[in-house]
């Protein structure tokens, strides 16, 4: 049990850059309404992108924003794919994301990583440093969910909220669909190459691997949060808190399991587990309760 | 104002299913024309309206509004002339966001949207009168979830959505027939107050040939994509929902030599 409390702080760091990925995922999943698997791809290019441009000697806030940039170009592609080749959304991710495995490939030098040591960088946060990390990684958080607020709130972002509540009412409105899903699956994306690059510093390396699953956490993460806080968290700025909320409860939860003897080779089987249940909660419910309007 | 010119549209063409929707549809509205629609199913009645309003394209013919061509527009760029109203309660609303989140997009059908608040104070207030003229008590529920609301409820929205931007021509789709009678008559009368009040041009499909009658100033009937019947004036207010069988049952027994005979 001290072994846990001790792994809690790391836990919690972890799980709020993964809440920041989480955000990027709900903007998709839940305001779009598009599940875009892009975003496995797209943490390790804003991982990538990170490591190079800092080792390139590119100042560390620099290096954050070229690592949104990049993660927004690859929701670009995700989103021509989508509207202007017809492709469905979960197709479209795909392909964009089995073509980042090759370009972030080529952002790391042709290798299948790089590390990026705090001794030498400047970084934001590190797991050297996990409370430092957890306070950086909360204000991160707290200035995205404010300008995301901000933003659902003006015409432009109303438009995309409509696109994905009722695209056909979208249109009737004068609501371009097509590139109002674009431009939600460039901010997503963005969202989560910053999360990337958040914890590429936080690992201190970027692997090409290391957004495989990511969806999968992600959709963790916005599944507990909504589950946990949903009847209490209404407005939009709260819901996008639940999701960071249900990103550091999944880690937590990691934590606990590897520390009562799950194999950690086991993990991925057991989130995919994790999610597929909380991803029915839902469904059991309607069913049990079939009177009851979803709000 | 519209100007529909020898249009045509087969779904699912070379096909098993291929389906004749629209087989030369030709129709004029003047200003202020308030038309109700009627025709069997399958007639092409919804099929025109979703053409007017560029949900798919078509495969010839041309659309005119006010003498523009807008044939080849996308849906969108469109939406600024029309108001619409669906069949369905639950098309004409975003469901997961509130009353007036729905209105002032509405609101703001044909214009730019830029990074602005996307509703005003001062919007808030206007919505509020507007939605007391209802009388569903929907006012002091602005920031109420419109998939909270029923369909009749819904509906009466849509309605006000429609015409917040004035359209230069106000679409509805059959957009009493998924309510109950007594939600379906509220919101007719409401749709007549609308158009009467803006000085509205409309189209209204409906099933109902009593309300084909009763409202509007031109009735128009549809069979096998084309129209076989415009009655306008006193002619049309004269109309008996037998006269109407009529020639619904002319038409769907034999129907080209009746085509002329009706018109006549």
């Amino acid at each position: 049990m001290m072994g846990f409390l001790t792994a809690l702080p790391g836990a919690i760091a972890q799980g709020i850059i993964w809440g920041v990925m989480a955000i990027g995922v709900y903007i998709t999943y839940r305001v779009l309404d598009l599940a875009d698997l892009t975003v496995d791809g797209t943490l390790g290019t804003g991982g990538a992108v990170l490591v190079m441009c800092t080792i390139g000697g590119m100042d560390i806030r620099f290096a954050m924003v070229m690592a949104v940039l990049s993660g927004c170009l690859a929701g670009l592609a995700t989103g021509i794919f989508h509207t202007f080749f017809g492709i469905p959304a979960i197709l479209a991710g795909i392909l964009t994301q089995l073509a980042l495995y090759s370009v972030n490939l080529r952002i790391l030098g042709n290798k299948a990583n790089q590390t990026l040591s705090v001794m030498n960088y400047d970084l934001m946060i590190s797991l050297r440093y996990i409370h430092k990390s957890i306070v950086i990684g909360a204000v991160f958080v707290v200035i995205l969910i404010a300008v995301l607020y901000w933003f659902f709130g003006t015409e432009m972002g109303a438009s995309v909220r409509a696109t994905g509540s009722n695209a056909a009412m979208a249109r009737a409105n004068g609501i371009n669909t097509d590139s109002r899903k674009i431009l939600g699956l460039v901010i997503s994306n963005g969202i989560v190459a910053l999360a990337g690059a958040l914890l590429a510093q936080y690992q201190g390396f970027a692997d090409v691997n290391m957004g495989r699953g990511a969806i999968v956490i992600g959709l963790a993460a916005v599944i507990i949060g909504e589950v946990m806080f949903g009847k209490i968290f209404k407005n939009f700025a709260l819901r996008l808190a639940a999701a960071v909320f249900g990103g550091i409860i999944y880690y937590i939860a990691i934590t606990l399991v590897l520390r009562l003897g799950l194999n950690a080779n086991d993990l991925k089987l057991f989130s995919a587990l994790v999610v597929a249940f909380f991803l029915g909660i839902p469904y059991w419910k309607s069913k049990v309760l079939p009177k009851q309007k979803k709000a | 104002m519209l100007e529909i010119k020898d249009v045509h549209k087969t779904f699912n063409a070379g096909t098993i299913n291929e389906k004749v929707a629209l087989n030369g549809l030709n129709l004029t509205l003047n200003d202020g024309d308030y038309v109700t629609i009627i025709g069997g199913n399958g007639a092409g009645k919804s099929t025109m309206l979703n053409m007017i309003t560029g949900v798919f394209p078509v495969d010839s013919g041309s659309i005119l509004i006010d003498g523009e061509d807008i044939t080849n527009l996308p849906e969108h760029k469109r939406a600024k002339y029309f108001g619409r109203v669906f069949q369905d309660p639950m098309t004409g609303t975003a469901a997961d966001m509130q009353i007036e989140e729905n209105m002032a997009i509405a609101a703001r059908r044909g214009k730019a949207r830029t990074l602005g608040f996307g509703i005003k104070k001062a919007e808030r207030e206007e919505y509020k009168k507007l939605l007391a003229t209802l009388d569903l008590g929907l006012e002091d529920r602005l920031t109420s979830k419109v998939g909270l609301l029923s369909g009749g409820q819904r509906q009466a929205i849509t309605l006000l959505m429609a015409t917040l931007q004035h359209p230069k021509l106000l679409l509805l789709d059959e957009h009493t027939a998924a309510l109950d009678p007594k939600t379906a008559a509220k919101v007719l009368e409401l749709s007549d107050k609308v158009i009467m009040e803006n000085h509205l041009t409309a189209l209204m499909v409906t099933h109902n040939m009593k309300d084909a009658i009763v409202h509007g100033n031109r009735l128009i009937m549809m069979h096998e994509g084309r129209v076989i019947y415009d009655v306008s004036g006193e002619v049309k207010k004269n109309l008996k929902v037998s006269d109407l069988l009529a020639k619904f049952e002319e038409v769907s027994g034999n129907e080209f030599a009746n085509d002329r005979m009706m018109l006549s």
